[in-house]
């Protein structure tokens, strides 16, 4: 067991646990803090597969965006004063029986498949073939998604935007 | 020095999807539901990125560039549509919320 593995192993069980605790935890704003967690336990595992500026991304963008979004969420839906931030749960029972056939279904495919298993050479970093291939093959989806962002954007602001009489 | 087989990165991920959807099914509050949708678009992430690793191709992490940017935008469409029912029905539980029944 290389030191590789132990860090796997390691960001694999803070993934798995803090996603788990996420769907569990009573009190949102701490189903919040575990969905922090998990972010970071995948960014350490796109580091170890040799994704660094994606990992990078994914801290920036949904640690530093969208979960700061996500708590302005909670906290300008509940008066933390008077109303509890707790929340319960519905249809329990229908949910796991068809979401555990739901599971055994794709891990069995997953053990079944014969995948390519040996890792390709890891370059040292991604940020260069990343830069050129947005910018040359995928550049109108850059484009678009940059369209995309100032519409979604444009239409949050004003649906969240009180009425004026 | 990478020993870990991609079947292991793909089961984590499929926990991780199963998980968020049982999110999606059980709880009750929007926002939570929320989470729950980013943990589902996390872990389609954590797989594009052991393929491209595992293939030695960066064209897998461009799409982890473009799941993440429509994470965003729907993060900020979301969370305004919940606050502006928020303002009309002073609850974000989504068994409150049947305003489309007729």
């Amino acid at each position: 067991m290389t030191i590789y593995d132990i860090i796997f192993y390691l960001f694999a069980a803070i993934t798995v646990l803090s996603a788990f605790l996420v769907v569990t935890a009573k009190n949102i704003v701490h189903s919040a803090f575990y969905l922090l967690f998990t972010f970071f336990g995948v960014a350490g595992l796109y580091v170890l597969l040799g994704a660094d500026f994606i990992a990078i991304v994914q801290i920036m963008v949904y640690v530093g965006g969208i979960l700061i979004l996500l708590l302005f969420g909670v906290m300008l839906t509940n008066k933390i004063t008077s109303v509890e931030i707790k929340s319960g749960t519905i249809h329990v029972l229908p949910a796991v029986i068809g979401l555990g056939l739901f599971a055994a279904f794709v891990l069995s495919t997953m053990m079944t498949t014969k995948w390519k298993s040996n890792p390709a050479e890891l370059p040292f970093t991604t940020v260069y073939d990343l830069g050129y291939i947005l910018i040359n093959e995928y550049v109108l989806i850059f484009e678009l998604l940059g369209i995309l962002l100032l519409i979604a954007l444009i239409g949050a602001a004003s649906i969240a935007r009180k009425d004026k009489e | 020095m990478n020993s870990i087989p991609i079947e292991y990165y793909l089961i984590l991920s499929a926990f991780m999807f199963t998980v968020g959807v049982t999110g999606v099914l059980i709880r009750r509050n929007a926002i939570v539901i929320f989470m729950c949708v980013e943990l589902m678009l996390n872990s389609a992430n954590l797989t594009m990125v052991a393929f491209s690793s595992y293939l030695g191709q960066s064209a897998g992490q461009i799409f982890v560039f473009f799941v993440m940017t429509v994470a965003a935008a729907e993060a900020a469409v979301g969370l305004a549509i919940i606050i502006a029912i928020f303002r009309n029905k002073l609850t974000v539980n989504i068994d409150e919320i049947n305003i489309f029944k007729w």
